[in-house]
């Protein structure tokens, strides 16, 4: 169980205000979709709140402790990341890869125990990439790299997890199968926060949803508040037809509104 | 291609390294027989036999195990933090700056005043290297302004050395400092030992130690630090680690290139490719391959003995170009 507050969180990324003044509250068992269009600070929000920016501004508590005073490594047990982009510097087995989440947890001589072992396949077999274990991590598809590396982060074992874009690059049916599996990991008690850029998903899986708008959230809370046409127009720009299919929201853009 | 390190590499390169070691005290320009020696080894023997192994053949063998195992785990260690294949030893500007300071020292006659002064002064300009290096590359966390900023001290080091030698009183000055340039274990003794090893202990356990970090930045910065690297740190250790590390193995042998580049390379492909994975292999091949490239430069009959750095050079690209090949579609 973890909460991430940030109050009042400003960064700048060189002169450019990329964040300025957040007040956020996220919460165990929640599935957050950060939303907005390109350049509105979502990327730069999350890394701000595991402190991989420098703040300007604010801080960040994590369980009620100043991050800027836990060491990163505290961090680290407590928030998983998924960067964006499919960054994999060397051709690494998928073994290899996965266990590198244990990092947090190894003392500077020890090994990987058993039980490091078990989360690390745990986490493969969550990700439904199993099966890709002894394969070359950067000779797998790009839905499957992004598996094996949504596994590395679930192999941290770590209460909440952050996604910057984890449905980039993947077809519908690895999207859902994504979209799935960070809402199985809210259910079960998690923080799950998730940078998006489909609607539609954003809307039917997520929680909640924050709306980025140059820096600041313009509109929290459940889908259907948060996606109404006022704010679409306003902050994307769009028109778009919104329905409901049951329970489900269903977000489809149609084109630009007149600005 | 397989992922997982041969079981046989540690144990075929260790055993390479003993065998290199062992044929660099048996093979030189002086025959001795197989008696003479195992004679000496036994604590007896005559003194003539005694002095070649003892003073001459021994010193040489273990620089020749310690520099060369210290440019191959700074070359992997190098490489895997940079996350270049390119990168080298030198990449930083340490060697050149620990160049620049044995080339002063010759310039300056305080080589032949004493012969520790050379290496002395060559550790010396190798930290002042790294700590404008710091100055330079300042809080950035990117590889790319460190490498620029190593660019540049190492560019600015080999204009000294080129300085000098223009300005150089005789050629034979120039002679000296040229063939220094150039590497070579010659004539080296126990005191150029107690030089380097310390050097080389302390610069090889700073890189060691940063050997998860390494791992964790194959995810790229953003990943490794949420993993909970302190990358500034880590940073700090690496290029200490490589300044005093390399700064002591170029002070007792001069300048050699190319085993750092290549054996990082050629070990990767026998591991599971993590750069953690290379750092041992690469300490035992780079011992196990100077040591090699040292009795080649014995055996070989040139009018004047080459020069190992010559050697490593001449040798060295061939076997690295056809990896390559091999290796080609990976890069």
């Amino acid at each position: 169980m973890v909460t991430i507050r940030a109050q009042g969180l400003s960064v700048r990324l060189g002169r450019h205000p990329a964040v300025s003044g957040v007040d956020l509250e996220l919460g165990p068992g929640e599935l957050v979709g950060i939303i907005g269009p390109n350049g509105a600070g979502k990327s730069t929000l999350i890394r701000a709140m595991l402190g991989l920016v420098k703040r300007e501004n604010g801080s960040v508590l994590i369980d009620g402790a100043d991050s800027a005073r836990l060491g990163r490594q505290q961090i680290a047990r407590r928030i998983a990341y998924l960067p964006q982009g499919q960054t994999l510097h060397w051709p690494l087995a998928v073994e290899r890869l996965v266990a590198l989440g244990r990092l947090p947890h190894l003392g500077p001589l020890s090994r990987l125990s058993v039980e490091d072992e078990a989360l690390i396949d745990a986490a493969l077999m969550r990700a439904d990439a199993l099966h890709l274990k002894g394969r070359v991590a950067t000779e797998l598809s790009g839905g499957e790299r992004a598996r094996v590396l949504l596994a590395r982060a679930l192999a941290v074992g770590a209460p909440a997890l952050i996604a910057d874009e984890p449905l980039a690059a993947l077809d519908p049916g690895h999207q859902i199968d994504v979209m799935d599996l960070l809402r199985a990991e809210a259910r079960a008690g998690s923080l799950v926060v998730t940078v998006l850029h489909d609607l539609g998903m954003a809307a039917r899986y997520c929680d909640r949803l924050v709306l980025m708008d140059r820096g600041s959230p313009v509109a929290d809370g459940a889908p259907l508040d948060v996606l109404t046409a006022g704010n679409l127009a306003k902050v994307y720009g769009i028109s778009a037809r919104i329905e409901t299919d049951g329970d489900w929201p269903l977000i489809l853009p149609t084109g630009r509104t007149a600005s | 291609m397989s992922a997982r390190r041969h079981p046989l590499l540690i144990p075929t390169l260790t055993a390479l390294a003993l065998l290199a070691a062992l044929a660099s005290l048996t093979l030189g320009a002086v025959p001795l027989s197989p008696a003479r020696i195992f004679a000496v080894l036994g604590g007896g023997g005559d003194d003539v036999a005694r002095a070649i192994l003892l003073d001459l053949r021994l010193p040489r063998m273990l620089l020749g195990l310690i520099v060369g195992a210290m440019l191959g785990l700074a070359g992997a260690a190098l490489q895997g933090y940079l996350r270049n294949p390119l990168a080298e030893p030198s990449v930083l500007g340490a060697s050149n700056c620990a160049a620049l300071g044995a080339v002063g020292a010759l310039y300056f006659g305080l080589a032949q005043a004493h012969p520790l002064a050379l290496p002395a002064l060559a550790i010396m300009t190798g930290l002042i290297g790294i700590a404008a290096l710091f100055l330079l590359a300042g809080p950035a966390e990117s590889p790319l302004t460190l490498i620029l900023a190593g660019i540049a001290i190492a560019t600015l080091a080999g204009a000294g050395i080129s300085l000098s030698l223009n300005l150089s009183p005789n050629p034979f000055a120039a002679m000296e400092i040229m063939s220094w340039l150039m590497g070579s274990l010659e004539n080296r003794a126990y005191g150029h030992v107690w030089i380097a090893l310390p050097c080389v202990v302390v610069g090889a356990a700073l890189l060691i130690a940063d050997r998860r970090t390494l791992d964790a930045l194959t995810l790229g910065e953003d990943g490794a630090q949420a993993l909970g690297i302190d990358l500034r740190r880590a940073r700090i250790r690496l290029m200490l680690g490589v300044a005093i590390g390399v700064g002591g193995a170029v002070a007792v042998s001069g300048a050699i290139g190319f085993v750092g580049l290549i054996v990082p390379h050629l070990v990767r492909p026998l591991t599971d490719r993590s750069p953690s994975a290379i750092l041992l292999p690469s300490m035992l091949g780079g011992a196990a391959l100077l040591t090699l490239a040292d009795i080649g430069v014995r055996l070989i009959p040139t009018g004047s003995e080459l020069k190992l750095g010559v050697l490593t050079a001449l040798l060295g690209v061939p076997v690295f170009l056809m990896h390559l090949m091999r290796e080609r579609r990976l890069w």
